[in-house]
C-alpha cells in the first residue's frame, strides 16, 4: 500500500497537500485499521497528494480531556501542533470524529489552526469535483442505516453529508428512531470505551444497535472507529442478526469501486 | 376617607409584591456572581438573534409538538393577557373600572375578547399540562429526582394558573352580566366583548346586583391578589425560566457544541514548563485558580445562571444515553443539584457574612456522585435537547477536570488509559514506533 510520511516527503523536497490523520484507533485497532486502509486506497484511486505523520503522529488528546486531564490533553495538544506546524500543515483528514473535533476546535487556540476535514467531507469534494466516481449496482436494492456519531452531528452538525455520499450507492437509505439531532449515542464517547460502564439495566450500545435492528438494515454504517467497534460489539450479542454488517462509508465506497 | 380604602390597600399590595419581587431578584443575581467570570459580551447581534429565536420564537420547544404546541399557547396567553394587568393596575390605584374602555372602545372590544379566548386556551392546556403529570404519569416527570418538592412545585404552578384563569374569565362573566341586565347601574357600564364569558351569564343572571358585584369584585381582587402571589412565588420554584430564558439564551455558547473550553492556566503552565530559558520570574504559579470545579463557586456564572433557568422539564434526561440505559446520571438532577447547592451555599454565606468559612459540604460529593460525573459519553444530548440551551454537560466537565487534576481521582481503567497515553502517544499499551504497521 503506498502511502507517504510526511518526514519522508520533506526530506525529498516535497510537500503533500493534505495531512491524513490516522487517529489511534486507525493505526491500532484491528477493525478501525480496515477502515484507515479503505481510506488510503480511495485516496491512492483519487490520485490525492497525501500523507501520514506516521511515528511522529501522537494522541489527539481527546480522550484525556474528555476525562478531565486537561494538563495531559494540551501536553499531547502542543505536541501535535509543534509537528504539523513544523511542516507548515494547512489541511488535515481523519476519519475519526474524535480527533477531527479537537483538532478543528481545540487546536486553534493552542497555535494549531489547520483545515481540518472529517473523511466523510473530503469523499463529498471528490464526488462533487469528479476525482470520486461511484459505480451504482453493487448496493442496489441494499437497506443501509446510518448511525449519527455524537462528534460529527451534534458536536459539529455535519448530519446531511455522509447520508448524500450513501444516496449516491443507489441503496435504501432507512433512518432509525433516533437518528440527527436526536441521534443516539453508541455509548463510547467521553473515554467510555477505556471503561467499564457504570452500574445501569442495560448497555448503550445495545439499545443502539436494537434501533439500528429495527430498520431491518443489510448495512449500517458507521462513520466513526468508535461507534463502528461499539457496534459491531453489540452486534455480536444478537445472534440471530448475522446477515447485518457493520461498515464505515470509506469501507462502503471500497466494496462499491470494489478497491 | 374610607372610600379610598380599597385604593390604599391595593397601592400597598402592588408596592409590597412588587419590592420583595425586586428584594429577592437581586439575592439571586447575587448568587450567580459567586461564579467565576466567564466573558460572553462577543457577538451581540448573534447573541439577540439567538434569544429571540430560542426563548422569545420556542424553536427548541416545538421539536415535541404536542409540549410545544400546548407551551406555546400559554407562554402567548401569559404574555398577551398581561396587557390586561395594566389596566388591572391603573383601575386599581385610582378606583377606576375599566379605564382603557372610554379610550378607545372599539379596539378594546377587540382586545378583551381575545383575552377571553386565550384564557380558555390556556386554561384547556394547562389542564393538559396536569393531566399529563397526574394521569398518564410521563416518563420524565417522574424520575427519582422529581420526588417531593419539584414534583408538588409543577402541580402548584399548574393550580395557579387554572385558579388564575377560572377567576379573570368569572370577573369577565359577572362583570357582562350586570352590564346586560342593570343597565341602569353607571359602573359596570356596556364595555368589552365577551365570547367565552357569556356563556356564564345564563347562570349567573339567577344572581342578585348585590350578589353580582360582590361576585365581580371578589374575582377581580384575588385575580390580581393571585398574580402578585406568584410573582413572588417564583423566587421559591422552578418557574424562574419565565424570566431567566431570556438571559440564559442571550449569553449561551454559540460555538460549535464539540469545542471545550480549553483551561487557559493549564496552557501558562505547560509553556512555561517547555520554557527552554525558564522564565519562571515575575509570574506566580502559586496563584492558579482550582483546576475544575468541586463546589459551585467553582463553577462559571453562565453554569449557575443556567441552573436557575432550569424548569425541570426533563428533556435532557430523556435523551440521555446514560440515563436511558438506567444509570443514575440524569442532566436535569445535575442543574437541580447546583441550583439547591447555590440556594444553601449563598444562605449561610448571608446570615455569616463575614466569617463564613465554609460549611464542610460541596456540591460534588454530598450532591451530586463522581458514579454520575463518571457515567458521562459527553454526547451532547443533553444540551441539544434543552430548549433553553442550558448545558448540563459543562458541569459535569467542570467536576471530572477537579477529579482527575485536583484528586487524582479518575476511575482506574481511565487512569491506565491516559498513562498510555502519555507513554506511548496511544490510548493502548501500543509502541509509537508501530504506529505505520497497519500500512504494511
Amino acid at each position: 500500500m503506498k502511502v507517504q510520511i510526511f518526514s519522508d516527503c520533506v526530506k525529498e523536497g516535497k510537500n503533500p497537500e493534505i495531512l491524513f490523520w490516522v487517529g489511534c484507533s486507525g493505526s491500532f485497532d484491528e477493525r478501525a485499521k480496515k477502515i484507515t486502509k479503505a481510506f488510503v486506497k480511495i485516496l491512492n484511486d483519487a490520485k490525492i497528494d497525501f500523507a501520514v505523520l506516521g511515528n511522529e503522529e501522537s494522541c489527539s488528546g481527546d480522550l484525556a480531556k474528555r476525562s478531565g486531564n486537561e494538563f495531559l490533553f494540551q501536553m499531547q495538544a502542543l505536541g501535535n501542533i509543534k509537528v504539523m506546524n513544523s511542516y507548515n500543515i494547512k489541511k488535515i483528514v481523519t476519519a475519526c470524529p474524535h480527533c477531527f473535533n479537537t483538532i478543528k476546535n481545540e487546536y486553534p487556540e493552542l497555535g494549531g489552526k489547520y483545515e481540518v476535514l472529517h473523511h466523510t467531507e473530503f469523499l463529498k469534494s471528490l464526488i462533487e469535483n469528479g476525482k470520486l466516481k461511484i459505480p451504482n449496482g453493487s448496493f442496489k436494492g441494499k437497506r443501509i442505516t446510518y448511525h449519527d456519531p455524537c462528534y460529527l452531528g451534534r458536536a459539529n452538525n455535519i448530519y446531511e453529508i455522509p447520508r448524500e455520499i450513501l444516496k449516491k450507492l443507489d441503496a435504501e437509505l432507512v433512518e432509525m428512531k433516533s437518528c440527527k439531532s436526536k441521534g443516539l449515542c453508541c455509548g463510547a464517547g467521553g473515554a467510555q470505551m477505556f471503561k467499564e460502564p457504570e452500574k445501569g439495566d442495560v448497555d448503550i450500545k445495545d439499545i443502539r444497535i436494537k434501533q439500528a435492528l429495527e430498520t431491518k438494515p443489510d448495512i449500517i454504517a458507521a462513520a466513526c472507529p468508535f461507534c463502528n467497534t461499539m457496534l459491531s460489539d453489540g452486534l455480536k450479542n444478537k445472534v440471530s442478526e448475522n446477515s447485518t454488517s457493520i461498515l464505515d462509508i470509506s469501507q462502503i465506497i471500497e466494496k462499491a469501486k470494489d478497491l | 376617607m374610607i372610600s379610598y380604602l380599597d385604593n390604599v390597600l391595593f397601592a400597598a399590595a402592588l408596592i409590597l409584591s412588587i419590592s420583595l419581587f425586586i428584594y429577592n431578584f437581586k439575592k439571586i443575581l447575587s448568587n450567580i456572581r459567586l461564579g467565576r467570570d466567564e466573558n460572553r459580551s462577543d457577538n451581540p447581534r448573534l447573541r439577540l438573534n439567538n434569544m429571540l429565536r430560542v426563548a422569545f420564537g420556542q424553536s427548541k420547544m416545538i421539536r415535541r409538538p404536542i409540549a410545544g404546541i400546548l407551551h406555546l399557547i400559554v407562554y402567548v396567553g401569559f404574555i398577551i393577557i398581561n396587557i390586561e394587568l395594566l389596566e388591572i393596575i391603573i383601575d386599581g390605584i385610582f378606583g377606576s373600572h375599566r379605564i382603557f374602555s372610554s379610550f378607545f372602545p372599539k379596539f378594546y372590544n377587540f382586545i378583551i375578547g381575545s383575552f377571553e379566548v386565550l384564557a380558555l386556551l390556556v386554561l384547556i392546556s394547562v389542564i393538559i399540562f396536569w393531566i399529563r403529570r397526574n394521569i398518564l404519569k410521563i416518563k420524565r416527570f417522574f424520575k427519582e429526582e422529581m420526588k417531593g418538592w419539584p414534583k408538588l412545585d409543577a402541580d402548584l404552578i399548574l393550580y395557579f394558573e387554572i385558579i388564575l384563569m377560572t377567576l379573570f374569565l368569572t370577573m369577565n362573566g359577572a362583570d357582562y352580566t350586570i352590564q346586560l341586565n342593570y343597565p341602569e347601574n353607571d359602573i359596570y357600564v356596556r364595555a368589552g366583548s365577551y365570547p367565552i364569558s357569556q356563556f356564564l351569564v345564563p347562570i349567573l343572571q339567577e344572581l342578585s346586583l348585590a350578589k353580582l358585584i360582590l361576585l365581580e369584585r371578589f374575582s377581580w381582587w384575588f385575580h390580581i391578589l393571585g398574580i402578585f402571589i406568584f410573582l413572588n412565588y417564583l423566587y421559591y420554584s422552578k418557574h424562574l425560566h419565565i424570566l431567566l430564558a431570556f438571559p440564559n439564551t442571550y449569553f449561551a455558547n454559540l460555538e460549535s457544541k464539540g469545542k471545550f473550553k480549553n483551561i487557559d492556566s493549564v496552557t501558562s503552565e505547560i509553556k512555561l514548563m517547555l520554557d527552554d530559558n525558564n522564565n519562571i520570574e515575575g509570574t506566580d504559579v502559586s496563584e492558579v485558580e482550582t483546576f475544575g470545579a468541586n463546589d459551585v463557586t467553582e463553577l462559571t456564572w453562565i453554569q449557575l445562571l443556567n441552573a436557575y433557568s432550569c424548569t425541570e422539564c426533563g428533556r435532557c434526561t430523556s435523551n440521555c444515553p446514560a440515563n436511558i440505559s438506567g444509570k443514575k446520571l440524569s442532566p436535569r438532577k445535575i442543574m437541580m443539584d447546583t441550583r439547591d447547592r447555590l440556594t444553601e451555599l449563598s444562605n449561610k454565606i448571608r446570615s455569616n457574612s463575614e466569617n463564613f468559612k465554609g460549611d464542610g459540604k460541596k456540591l460534588l460529593g454530598d450532591y451530586i456522585s463522581t458514579e454520575e460525573v463518571w457515567a458521562c459519553t459527553s454526547c451532547n444530548a443533553c444540551v441539544e435537547s434543552c430548549p433553553i440551551d442550558i448545558d448540563p454537560l459543562s458541569i459535569i466537565m467542570s467536576m471530572r477536570q477537579y477529579l482527575v487534576l485536583e484528586n487524582s481521582a479518575a476511575p482506574s481503567d481511565l487512569n491506565n488509559m491516559m498513562n498510555n497515553i502519555e507513554n506511548n502517544g496511544a490510548p493502548w499499551p501500543f509502541n509509537q514506533q508501530d504506529r505505520t504497521n497497519w500500512i504494511n
